[in-house]
C-alpha cells in the first residue's frame, strides 16, 4: 500500500482573523486509500480539504498534493484532483449528458474520449436510456451516483469528497460508498470528509479533527483498539466531548 | 492551464450558460419579451404625449385665414376641434364642463391685422388644473400655429410676424418617444446585464456549483467571462431590436452615427455587467441579487437619470446621486446622439466619464470577485 505519499501536510495552519480554523496538523495520506476525515461541524474539515484542493491558501505549514505544492501550484493539483461537495453540485436544469459534457469539458476532455467515457459511465449507471433527461428527473439516489461519476469523469487519481452522503437515505449510502471503494480498488486514492460516524468504518485510514487540531489518526481497528472503544461513534463523542474539559 | 484544454474548457462553459438561459421560460421572457413589451408600453400607452385633445376654437373674423389655421388644428392628430364658440362667456363655461383643454380665441379682423401691420395677435387658453398637459398643448398648438404662419405667408412674409415665436428643437413635435427610447435602451440594459447576471452567478453559489467550478482548473475569471459573454451578446441583440422598433413603429430618428451609438452602448452594458458581478460578488441569494439590482441600481436609475424626472429641477445632493449613475451619462449619450444627431465630438466627455466609471466598476467588481474566492 505504502508508496509516495498522494497528501502529505506538515503543521498546516489556517487562520481567519484571531480565529484558528486549522491548528498544525500534520498526516500522510498514501495510494490507495480510503482516507476519512472526521470531525463536528466547525472542527475545521472543509478547510483543511479546500486548503488541499488549492482553493484556498494556507496561513503556515507546508503541504504537498500529488508531489505539488499547495501555495505554488494550484493550478496543477486543481487540474489532477476530483472533487465532489456536500452540496449537489449537478445543474437540474440540464440533462445527464449536458452535466457530462460540461463537467468533462471544464477538465479538458475533449469531446471524443468525452464521448467514449460518457457511454461506459452510462452503462455502469444503468443510465443509458435516461441521458437525455433533465436531472432534475432523477431520484436522489441517482443523482448522488451521477455526481460522483461525474466528479471522476477525468480519472483523477485523488478525489475529494465533501460530506458526499449529507441528506441520503441510508440505503443509498450504502451503494455510494460501494461505489467509492470499487474506485479505489482501481489505485485510486479518496480523501473523504463524513460525520456520519458508521461511514468511518468504509475507511482505511480515518483522523478525527476536533477544534482545528487533529484529535486522532489510524486505521478504525488502531482507533479502536487504542482507546478501547466499541465504534468510531463513541470514539469521536470521547475526543468531542473531552475538547470541553 | 494549457491554451487547448483552456479553449475546451471556455466553450463548455459558454454552451452550458446559452442551455441556462434557453431552457428557463422566464429567462427567455424576460430577455426577449420585456424590451418589446416596453417600447410598446412607453410607445402606445404609457405616453406623455397628448393625442386626439378636445379643443374648442372662438373665432371671431372668420376669414380664410383664420379658418385655414383651424382646419390645420383640427387636421392635426395632436387636436380635435369639438366645439365652436360664440361668445366670451362660454370660453369659462367649456373648461368648467371639463371636457375642453384648449380654447383659441381669434381676435376679429385676423387676417387684416396680418396684411396690415404685420402682426395678429391670437390667443391660446389652456386649462392650467393639469399644468403639465395645459403646457403641452399650448406648445403643439403654438408649433402648429407656427407653421400654418410660414406656409400662408411663405417667403413675401413680413420682417414681423407673430408675437411669439415657440420653437422645440430637434422635436417640434414633441413627440414622447424621443425621450424614452433612450431612456428604455439604458433601463433594459441595465435590467438584462446587471440583474441577469447577477441572478446567473448568485444561482451557481446558491446552489453549490460555484464551489466545484473553483476546484476545477477554470480560472475564477474566466468563470465570470463565461457567464458574462452570452448576457454581453444578448443585450447587443437587444439594442438592435430596440433601435429597429423604435425607428419603424414608433418613427424615432436615428440622426447621428449608428456605430457610435452601438459603440456607446457596448461601453454601458459592460458597465452594467460590472455591476452585475459587484452585486454577485456581495449577494448570497438570488432574492437578494435580484432586489438589490432592482432597489439599488434600476431605482435609482429610473429617477435620476434625467429620463422621468428632470434633473436640473433636483435638489443639490438629489443631482449628486445622479452624477454618479452611469445610466445618466448613458442616457444622454443616446439622446445626443439619436435625436440631436452629434458626434463624437458632442459627447466625448461624456463618453469619457462613461468609460473612466466602467473601467473601475469591472477593476474592482474582479478583484472583489477573486477576493471572494481567495476566502
Amino acid at each position: 500500500m505504502k508508496g509516495i505519499p498522494v497528501i502529505r501536510a506538515n503543521e498546516l495552519t489556517r487562520k481567519f482573523g484571531a480565529f484558528v480554523a486549522v491548528d498544525r496538523i500534520s498526516f500522510e495520506v498514501h495510494p490507495g486509500e480510503l482516507f476519512g476525515f472526521l470531525g463536528a461541524n466547525g472542527a475545521g474539515k472543509t478547510t483543511a480539504m479546500r486548503m488541499l484542493s488549492g482553493l484556498i491558501r494556507p496561513t503556515s505549514g507546508t503541504a504537498s498534493v500529488l508531489g505539488y505544492d499547495v501555495y505554488r501550484q494550484s493550478e496543477a493539483i486543481k487540474r489532477s484532483i476530483g472533487y465532489m461537495s456536500q452540496r449537489f453540485s449537478l445543474y437540474e436544469d440540464l440533462t445527464i449528458m449536458e452535466n457530462i459534457r460540461f463537467y468533462g469539458g471544464i477538465y479538458g476532455l475533449d469531446s471524443r474520449l468525452l464521448a467514449h467515457r460518457a457511454d461506459e459511465m452510462l452503462r455502469q449507471l444503468d443510465l443509458e436510456l435516461q441521458r437525455d433527461q433533465l436531472v432534475r428527473s432523477l431520484p436522489t439516489g441517482w443523482r448522488q451516483k451521477l455526481a460522483f461519476a461525474v466528479a471522476i469523469l477525468h480519472r483523477p487519481r485523488l478525489v475529494f469528497l465533501d460530506e458526499p452522503t449529507g441528506g441520503v437515505d441510508p440505503i443509498v449510502r450504502r451503494e455510494f460508498w460501494e461505489w467509492i471503494l470499487n474506485y479505489v480498488a482501481l489505485g485510486n486514492t479518496v480523501f473523504a470528509t463524513t460525520h456520519y460516524m458508521d461511514e468511518a468504518e468504509y475507511c482505511s485510514r480515518l483522523s478525527v479533527m476536533v477544534d482545528g487540531r487533529l484529535a486522532a489518526i489510524g486505521s478504525p481497528s488502531e482507533l479502536r483498539r487504542q482507546y478501547g472503544v466499541h465504534d468510531m461513534e463513541e470514539l469521536f463523542l470521547n475526543l468531542a466531548t473531552s475538547s470541553f474539559t | 492551464m494549457p491554451t487547448k484544454l483552456a479553449r475546451i474548457a471556455f466553450g463548455a462553459f459558454i454552451q452550458k450558460e446559452w442551455k441556462h438561459i434557453f431552457r428557463d421560460r422566464k429567462t427567455i421572457l424576460i430577455l426577449f419579451g420585456m424590451p418589446l413589451v416596453q417600447i410598446l408600453i412607453f410607445g402606445f400607452a404609457l405616453s406623455n404625449e397628448v393625442k386626439h385633445a378636445r379643443i374648442a376654437v372662438f373665432d371671431q373674423s372668420n376669414d380664410s385665414f383664420s379658418q385655414e389655421l383651424v382646419k390645420r388644428l383640427d387636421a392635426s392628430r395632436h387636436f380635435d376641434v369639438v366645439a365652436r364658440l360664440n361668445h366670451p362667456s362660454e370660453v369659462q363655461e367649456a373648461f368648467q364642463a371639463g371636457e375642453i383643454r384648449l380654447v383659441v380665441v381669434i381676435p376679429p379682423g385676423f387676417e387684416n391685422a396680418l396684411h396690415a401691420f404685420h402682426r395678429a395677435p391670437l390667443q391660446l387658453l389652456a386649462d392650467g388644473s393639469d399644468p403639465n398637459l395645459g403646457t403641452t398643448v399650448v406648445h403643439y398648438a403654438a408649433s402648429i400655429v407656427a407653421a400654418s404662419q410660414e406656409d400662408l405667408l411663405g417667403q413675401q412674409s413680413l420682417p414681423y410676424g407673430f408675437e411669439t415665436e415657440l420653437r422645440m428643437m430637434f422635436n417640434p413635435q414633441l413627440e414622447a418617444a424621443y425621450n424614452f427610447v433612450p431612456g428604455v435602451m439604458a433601463m433594459i440594459l441595465l435590467l438584462i446585464c446587471a440583474m441577469m447576471t447577477s441572478v446567473a452567478i448568485v444561482r451557481e453559489k446558491e446552489n453549490g456549483n460555484m464551489e466545484v467550478l473553483l476546484v476545477s482548473p477554470v480560472k475564477p475569471l474566466w468563470i465570470i467571462l463565461a457567464k458574462t459573454i452570452p448576457y454581453l451578446v444578448l443585450s447587443t441583440a437587444n439594442i438592435c431590436s430596440i433601435l429597429l422598433l423604435s425607428y419603424f413603429v414608433l418613427d424615432v430618428p436615428v440622426r447621428g452615427s449608428v456605430p457610435l451609438l452601438i459603440g456607446g452602448s457596448l461601453i454601458f452594458t459592460v458597465t452594467a455587467l460590472s455591476l452585475g458581478m459587484f452585486v454577485s460578488s456581495i449577494a448570497h441569494t438570488q432574492t437578494v441579487a435580484m432586489f438589490g439590482t432592482l432597489v439599488g441600481l434600476f431605482l435609482p436609475s429610473l429617477m435620476f437619470s434625467d429620463f422621468m424626472f428632470p434633473v436640473d429641477n433636483m435638489p443639490e445632493p438629489l443631482r449628486l446621486i445622479s452624477y454618479i449613475l452611469p445610466s445618466r451619462w448613458y442616457f444622454y449619450i443616446v439622446k445626443s446622439v439619436m435625436i440631436k444627431g452629434l458626434g463624437l465630438a458632442g459627447i466625448w466627455k461624456e463618453l469619457l466619464i462613461l468609460s473612466g466609471m466602467t473601467l473601475v466598476l469591472l477593476l474592482v467588481s474582479i478583484r472583489k470577485f477573486d477576493n471572494r474566492l481567495a476566502l
